[in-house]
């Protein structure tokens, strides 16, 4: 078995993507992700790769758009303001049907915010983020240990549909340090016969674009790529379960907060109160079944989040609102104790 | 006796430019440079925003279209992971020096080995005519209908110039298409920015001082005629830095 | 078991480097362990404090809000800390730099003048190892066998020479009989 090492979350990601196969990164530095630029400037000079500060988090995302089309494994990263810049790229690099990885590791907002802990990047990572129709899929780890293995999968999943993913951690997740074993990636390169990689007087030329002037021309092309997002939504949905056999109540929770989550329904079975947990792993595709499912069974929902409460919305959404979905949140960089997530499954029981 | 063709790095479908735009002018000498450097087979352009926005259909290149003023981000991105290949940038002054003033100066800076076509016609022109970084004092546009107010709107830039003033790129030089013996000097100039990526050499910027017919409310020929009395006063002709020059004489 | 351990102090004193190197230790002894140290620019001169976590079972949250011990390197982070201990938590104190005593009485206090002690013994940079082995002495969370296994992974091989007077230190909180 590959050794276990100490990683911090940030450089546990910035390894496994070398891991992957990916050559090409382009940031700019931003609290709390700095270490991921850092160690690629480390790296990538000495295994042949690409290492470039870009001069704002926009350049930054159109040259992970330029070294996507021509078809090779490429990221960058930032934390929340950063990541606004960039959803100008990240909607062409969509609409352009390229695979690339974006990492947020999130901080406290709106606008400049704060620099602790934060989730409140779970509407503009799932429902959008820049303009037009699409999606990211958006994977949320819980450990070191995903951070390295949630990357990996990140790239494969870009290839396979063709899309951009996001990893959506927080600053908690980036700068914490667990023992990691990294993966070891069959990096067998997938065919990618659209790239431009220069027509070699062979074929017809490739364009990568995203402009379509002709109106039905572009809904075909939204239609087709839907299609494609249904595609991910039926076979792609990652999540796990947590004391939900027989649970009456249901907290659903990711990354940091899903481990916050994880002792308060502990403490909460000690004190026998039937609780289990869903922690959604792709926060797009949701596990919407799972929640729905788990509506049939419990008597209400406590929704755990570093926001105003956004997840919630798809909580409701997906339990059909048949059952009570509380709020147990911090924001602005604050982080909810496994005491307060207690105290609110305390408060859904007794409803 | 064959005494011209249509380039091979140029595709059957028809320009969209407006007649007297020289856009199409342009697009031939780019293409002719390619030809002439057996290139085409490994380059890769980048369209920009603007009227040029469609030239991924004109070039017969592998061609990316990118976000208005990130070409030279894409083109950075493209050349950093396909070093062998020739990657080039075509677009217009609101492109290149005004939304993307950002990504052209530090492309250059980093000497990124790309080729840059700066089509300088001083307008908006896809989106109807408004003011551009290169409008002219005085110059009446949808947007500065009294005329570019200096006081308000500031002055135009001249890119090559500024950019001369970095210590990265290669090769700048200002040319223009609104007679023959200029063609045939731009001609020379698009050769040579090519030619320097083919070497190795790095950063080539050719700022193209053209014309918009359509937008400035002119016909083709006085078009030309104010591009000479007036947009060539503005931005004078000619080389602005050839690091490879003085190496060459000593 | 599961031993939930802050360490805080003033940056520069090395608070972050104390955590790495007990969660490298308790990763060698077969924990489950994690790291996750405070920000930001008060990181830089301001205060510094890290959460370690070593445990047989996997680690919830990473976040020690309720430390069973508390490395105290100066008086703010004992004033802020000292409360938030669990009962029956012990509190290791550098007395050169805190002046106090502790308020509670239903937890175990450990005062070491562990600054003026690596200042004597010409290692005034490492009054955190000399903490780190009083808290080892005291708590017996991780073994004292092996130390150098794990000092190896938070020193940098460029600085190989610091092994010995780090292994010093930890000997010396060790035994330090007070």
């Amino acid at each position: 078995m590959a050794e276990k090492v100490l990683m911090k979350g940030n450089e546990a990601i910035a390894e496994a993507a070398i891991k992957a196969g990916c050559r090409h990164y382009f940031g700019y530095p931003i609290t709390p992700q700095t270490e991921i630029a850092a160690y690629m400037a480390k790296r990538m000079p000495k295994i042949g790769g690409t290492f470039l500060q870009a001069e704002s988090e926009i350049a930054a995302i159109n040259m992970v758009y330029g070294v996507a089309s021509a078809g090779f494994r490429v990221m960058t990263s930032s934390s929340s303001p950063g990541v606004s810049l960039k959803q100008e790229g990240i909607s062409y690099i969509a609409g352009s049907d390229l695979p690339a990885l974006i990492v947020n590791v999130q901080r406290g907002g709106p606008g400049l915010g704060g620099i602790q802990p934060s989730q409140s990047d779970y509407f503009q990572a799932t429902k959008g983020g820049g303009h037009g129709d699409y999606h990211l899929i958006v994977l949320a780890p819980a450990s070191v240990q995903e951070m390295a293995d949630l990357t990996v999968k990140a790239f494969d999943l870009a290839d396979k549909y063709r899309c951009p993913a996001m990893l959506l951690a927080d600053g908690t997740m980036g700068q914490m340090m667990e023992p990691v074993v990294l993966p070891e990636v069959d990096t067998a390169p997938v065919e990618k016969p659209w790239a431009v990689t220069g027509t070699k007087n062979a074929r017809p030329h490739n364009i990568i674009n995203s402009l379509y002037l002709k109106p039905d021309q572009l809904e075909k092309t939204n239609f087709e790529r839907y299609e494609k997002y249904r595609q991910i939504e039926e076979n792609e949905v990652m999540y796990e379960s947590f004391m939900m056999e027989d649970a009456e109540y249901c907290v659903v929770a990711f990354g940091i907060t899903a481990r916050i989550s994880k002792n308060a329904v502990i403490a909460a079975r000690k004190k026998g109160i039937k609780v289990g947990m869903i922690r959604p792993i792709t926060l797009w595709p949701f596990p919407t079944d799972a929640i729905a499912k788990a509506a049939e069974q419990v008597k209400g929902f406590l929704s755990v989040e570093l926001s105003m409460g956004q997840m919630i919305e798809d909580v409701r959404l997906a339990s059909g609102c048949r059952r009570p979905v509380l709020l147990c949140n911090r924001t602005g960089g604050m982080i909810v104790s496994p005491e307060e997530v207690l105290a609110k499954i305390d408060e859904l029981v007794a409803l | 006796m064959i005494v011209f063709e249509k380039p091979k790095a140029l595709t059957d479908v028809p320009l969209h430019y407006c007649p007297g735009c020289t856009h199409g002018i342009i697009h031939r000498l780019v293409a002719e440079a390619i030809d002439e450097l057996d290139i085409l087979g490994r380059t890769v352009g980048v369209a920009p925003v603007g009227c040029s926005v469609m030239s991924y259909d004109y070039f017969a290149c592998d061609m990316v279209e990118a976000a208005h003023g990130r070409a030279p981000a894409v083109a950075t991105g493209l050349k950093r992971a396909m070093p062998d290949n020739i990657i080039f940038t075509y677009q217009g002054d609101g492109d290149l020096a005004s939304i993307g003033m950002a990504e052209t100066v530090h492309s250059a800076t980093r000497n990124e080995n790309i080729t840059v076509i700066f089509v300088n016609n001083a307008i908006y022109g896809m989106t109807g005519g408004q003011m551009a970084p290169t409008s002219l004092p005085g110059q009446v546009t949808q947007t500065s209908p009294y005329g570019r107010d200096i006081a308000t709107a500031g002055y135009p830039i001249r890119v090559s110039e500024m950019l001369s003033t970095l210590d990265g790129p290669a090769y700048i030089e200002r040319v223009a298409v609104n007679n023959v013996k200029n063609v045939k000097n731009a001609k020379k100039a698009i050769l040579k920015a090519f030619r320097n990526q083919v070497e190795g050499k790095g950063f080539s910027l050719i700022e193209v001082v053209s014309t918009c017919p359509t937008n400035w409310g002119m016909t083709p020929a006085k078009a030309l005629e104010w591009v000479e009395n007036n947009m060539i006063p503005y931005y004078p002709l000619g080389v602005y830095r050839d690091k490879y020059a003085d190496a060459k004489e000593g | 078991m599961l031993t939930q351990i802050l360490i805080a102090g003033f940056g520069g004193q090395g608070v972050l480097f104390a955590g790495k190197f007990l969660a490298y230790k308790g990763l060698f002894e077969n924990k489950e362990v994690s790291w996750l140290p405070s920000y930001g620019p008060e990181m830089r001169g301001g205060t510094a404090n890290c959460s370690v976590i070593l445990s047989d079972d996997p680690v919830g949250s990473p976040i020690v809000s309720a430390p069973d011990v508390l490395i105290a390197m100066n008086l703010p982070s004992l004033d802020k800390y000292e409360d938030a201990c669990v009962p029956g938590a012990k509190l290791f104190i550098d007395e050169t730099l805190i002046a106090r005593k502790i308020a509670r009485t239903d937890v175990d206090a450990y005062y070491i003048p562990a600054t003026k002690m690596a200042k004597d013994a010409g290692i005034p940079t490492l009054a955190n190892m000399i903490m780190v082995g009083k808290m080892i002495r005291e708590t017996g969370t991780v073994s004292f066998e092996g130390m150098e296994d794990a000092l190896k992974k938070v020193v940098s091989a460029k600085h190989a020479d610091l092994l010995e007077v780090n292994l010093k230190a930890i000997r010396a909180g060790y035994d330090y009989e007070g």
